[in-house]
């Protein structure tokens, strides 16, 4: 029972949630909205046992993904209300392409119920072990079995994060930066001076 | 009882919306980029909805290079938009052609 409740609780508000997202007037609403579509899709996917995924969700997308977007949002001052002229306009087309879709994936979903297609049984290697917890379980195949996709996943951010500070930084003139190798290359004698000056007179820097 | 349909019914509704939304806001790349993340987080539904159906660990796995890729993609989305708006000084899409050489 309350695993019923729970799950169209957290249905019913990752997709208003997701609605909203999308129909927002200001992007700042927009991105909190999405937030929330975030942490109610990882109540779901926790409701089924994959715990470890919707931690990574709560933490990479809610955690970083949204506040990128949230540093982004209020970051640019931007008209919001000019970039939403077309919004009415193209209305109808979003809606029958959306339509279209939808009929598409609930006949799949209908012919999935039917008895679906021959498919193949899992092989066992990526079974679930007995008494192992969902997070050790994925450790296990991810360090293992998929031990080459992980480092791939692993240049796939390092790719990424090389190219947004590449893209972003700017070298900006006038800016009076710190001159390493002069600074290092500076002795003491350079810099001081050793003066006897006469008494009552001054010295001359 | 809750079955795998109504993982599925739940995510196909999400990437329609996803879908919607990049075609509601066709100007504004803020939110197109965030429609495309609703819509990787339907795919990330269903590949973890049908992994703990069929008792087989590997679609979590998948998950994870979803969301890998997803936040790879961001980082990169935002820093072009970024790049954009301080070269235009606004970020309406519609006549991003002018970018070509």
């Amino acid at each position: 029972m309350i695993q019923l409740l729970a799950f169209y609780l957290f249905a019913v508000l990752t997709i208003a949630s997701g609605a909203i997202t999308i129909l927002a007037r200001n992007p700042v609403h927009s991105v909190l909205w999405l937030i929330l579509a975030f942490f109610n899709a990882a109540g779901l996917m926790l409701i089924v046992g994959a715990e470890f995924i919707a931690m990574l969700l709560v933490i990479v997308y809610v955690g970083a993904v949204a506040v990128l977007f949230l540093f982004v949002v209020m970051m640019l001052d931007i008209d919001f209300a000019e970039l939403r002229a077309g919004f009415v306009k193209n209305f109808p087309l979003g809606i029958a392409v959306a339509l279209v879709l939808l009929s598409e994936m609930v006949l799949g979903v209908g012919a999935y119920k039917a008895g679906g297609l021959e498919l193949g049984t899992p092989d066992g290697t990526a079974a679930i072990p007995a008494g192992a917890s969902n997070t050790e379980a994925i450790g296990a195949l991810l360090y293992g079995k998929y031990l080459f996709l992980f480092e791939a996943a692993g240049i796939i951010l390092l790719v990424a994060m090389i190219g947004a500070i590449v893209l972003t930084h700017r070298e900006r003139s006038g800016v009076r930066g710190q001159n390493i190798s002069s600074q290092v290359k500076r002795r003491p004698e350079d810099a001081t001076v050793n003066v006897k000056p006469e008494i009552g007179k001054g010295v001359s820097l | 009882m809750i079955g795998i349909e109504h993982y599925v019914v739940v995510s196909s509704i999400l990437f329609v919306l996803g879908v919607l939304g990049i075609f509601l806001n066709r100007k504004n790349v803020i939110v197109i980029l965030m429609a495309i993340e609703l819509i990787l987080l339907a795919v990330n539904i269903n590949l973890v909805a049908f992994s703990a159906f069929l008792g087989d660990l590997t679609g979590q796995v998948f998950a994870m290079f979803v969301l890998t890729v997803a936040a790879g993609e961001a980082a990169v989305g935002l820093a072009i938009l970024v790049m954009y708006f301080r070269r235009r000084g606004t970020i309406a899409v519609d006549d991003v052609n002018r970018m070509k050489g």
